[in-house]
């Protein structure tokens, strides 16, 4: 131990600063990546139960090696690069799609005082990456040099368009609320229990939020850039082995981001349903934060896989006139509405 | 008026969450699934699956060459030879079934007059190469012998209908 302390404290500021980071990010995304692999497994079982099947139950006890076997075998696949695909945009596609959505981790909160980077814009930060994500699915859609790949990739964009747009006005209301860009600070002004939460005086733009969270996703029922029952996979038709697995992984972490975004934005983070209520509020103190966000954010995962086995997939036209047609104008109003609450401070929620 | 209710029970999602609770409901459901290997799914007696030939209890063949089967198959999947044999009595020398040509239609099993040639209600095998898709007539015969007492009690059962 002392022999450990003597040689970290030999070491330049700097490259200790760096190598701090670095143990903070892999505690971060290590659970990440077992929580993507355990959520493909969730899916399928939910799926499955919804349609009175039982899902995977072969690999291991009740299926739970499922998603490991799975691993392995694209790891050991062969990556197969199309004769005249543009092979440099072609495996970094994966890459920018993937790194996008881990690195708006760091400004998340997991907890009151745990954040990898409090930063004061990291509403603004969180918006940025949410958005390079699609370049990804553009550039993997372009550098195959195929038809079905190309189309997955131009409807992805048109549809990211239409929503990141109405995903950001719906965070424009949040963050008139809140009063302030910052994470940690969005939660802290939702204090005071269930019904003192965002998602109850920013009702339509939380469905609103929610809704374009499951498109900015490209999950059913607005996967037209996957569409395979129209365009064979989409964008990463030509995908084999570890690149397709990366997009697959990029999807799904991007799935438990929007998850957690909503349950900090609308449903008040790690704060306790039960804050500051007689009886029942000091019964929950015990209980940390960290479990009130996995609790809530558990339950957008889950949501979004019942959106997937309900729905049918949005017909193109339809899924433009939502976006442009119903989301903007209801956003922009109530954004009006918000800003007027916040102004003449109505009780309750902006007193 | 009607564009008016239409037009807010688009904005309110209501036949959204209607669809929700279903899938919600179905959820919690039993679920219907057969573990195949441990569970089996229950086979009728009717069942069309791997072809027999069959012997009277004393031993002999039942099957009298009379070619009903081979000229009802509608996939001529069936090859018959025959010649008497030393005691006078005619039988098959040979008697081959191409898997491959076979659709289980349950003809031949209906045209036979003495319940010679049936469909059993084994449906698991394989072959591992093409030329094992034919059975012989000693193949035939034993499937036959294997599953007599299942294939008995399932013409028994079906005796009434015929």
């Amino acid at each position: 131990m002392e022999l450990f302390n003597s040689l970290w404290g030999s070491l330049p500021s700097e490259l200790q600063y760096l190598i701090w980071t670095l143990i903070k990010i892999i505690v971060i995304v290590g659970p990440m990546m077992i929580a993507v692999a355990y959520y493909t497994y969730f899916e399928r079982k939910i799926i499955g139960y919804m349609h009175v099947r039982i899902g995977p139950n072969r690999v291991g006890p009740k299926g739970w090696l499922q998603p490991i076997a799975d691993a392995l075998k694209l790891m050991f696949k062969e990556i197969v690069i199309p004769t005249n695909a543009n092979k440099l945009l072609f495996l970094m596609a994966p890459a920018i799609t993937l790194g996008p959505a881990l690195a708006a981790w760091a400004v998340f909160p997991f907890d009151e005082k745990l954040v990898l980077a409090d930063i004061n814009a990291g509403l603004l930060y969180i918006l940025a990456l949410t958005s390079v994500g699609v370049y990804g699915v553009i550039i993997a859609g372009w550098a195959s040099n195929s038809k079905y790949a190309f189309l997955g990739a131009m409807r992805s964009a048109a549809q990211i368009v239409a929503y990141e747009i109405a995903m950001g006005f719906a965070l424009v209301g949040v963050l008139v609320a809140a009063g302030s860009l910052n994470l940690g600070e969005i939660i802290k002004a939702q204090e005071g229990g269930f019904f003192s939460w965002f998602w109850l005086p920013l009702m339509p733009l939380f469905v609103i939020y929610v809704i374009s969270g499951v498109a900015e996703t490209n999950r059913a029922p607005f996967d037209v850039a996957e569409g395979e029952s129209e365009i064979v996979a989409g964008f990463h038709v030509e995908y084999s082995g570890m690149t397709f697995a990366v997009f697959f992984l990029a999807e799904y972490a991007n799935m438990i981001l929007i998850s957690a975004l909503c349950a900090v934005m609308f449903m008040g983070g790690w704060l306790s349903p039960f804050q500051g209520w007689p009886v029942l509020g000091p019964l929950f103190d015990w209980v940390p934060g960290f479990f009130w966000l996995v609790l809530k954010t558990g339950f957008f995962m889950f949501l979004i896989v019942w959106l997937r086995a309900t729905f049918p997939r949005y017909r193109y036209d339809q899924i433009m006139r939502l976006g442009w047609k119903v989301f903007i104008p209801i956003t922009i109003v109530w954004i009006a509405v918000v800003g007027l609450a916040v102004v003449y401070q109505v009780p309750w929620w902006f007193d | 008026m009607k564009a008016l209710s239409n037009y807010f029970k688009s904005l309110f999602l209501l036949e959204l969450f209607r669809g929700l609770n279903l899938t919600g409901r179905y959820l919690f459901k039993r679920k219907f699934t057969v573990m195949y290997p441990e569970e089996k799914a229950p086979v009728s007696p009717r069942f069309r699956g791997l072809h027999a030939l069959r012997r009277y209890p004393n031993g002999e063949e039942r099957c009298i060459a009379c070619k009903l089967c081979e000229a009802t198959c509608p996939a001529l999947a069936i090859t018959i030879e025959a010649e008497p044999r030393e005691d006078g009595s005619r039988r098959t020398t040979r008697y081959d079934i191409d898997l491959f040509k076979c659709i289980y239609c349950g003809y031949c099993e209906e045209a036979c007059p003495v319940d010679a040639i049936v469909e059993t209600r084994v449906y698991e095998y394989h072959f591992e190469n093409r030329s094992n898709s034919v059975m012989t007539k000693e193949d035939l015969l034993a499937v036959g012998e294997k599953h007599e007492a299942q294939i008995a009690a399932d013409i028994e059962a079906q005796a009434k209908y015929r």
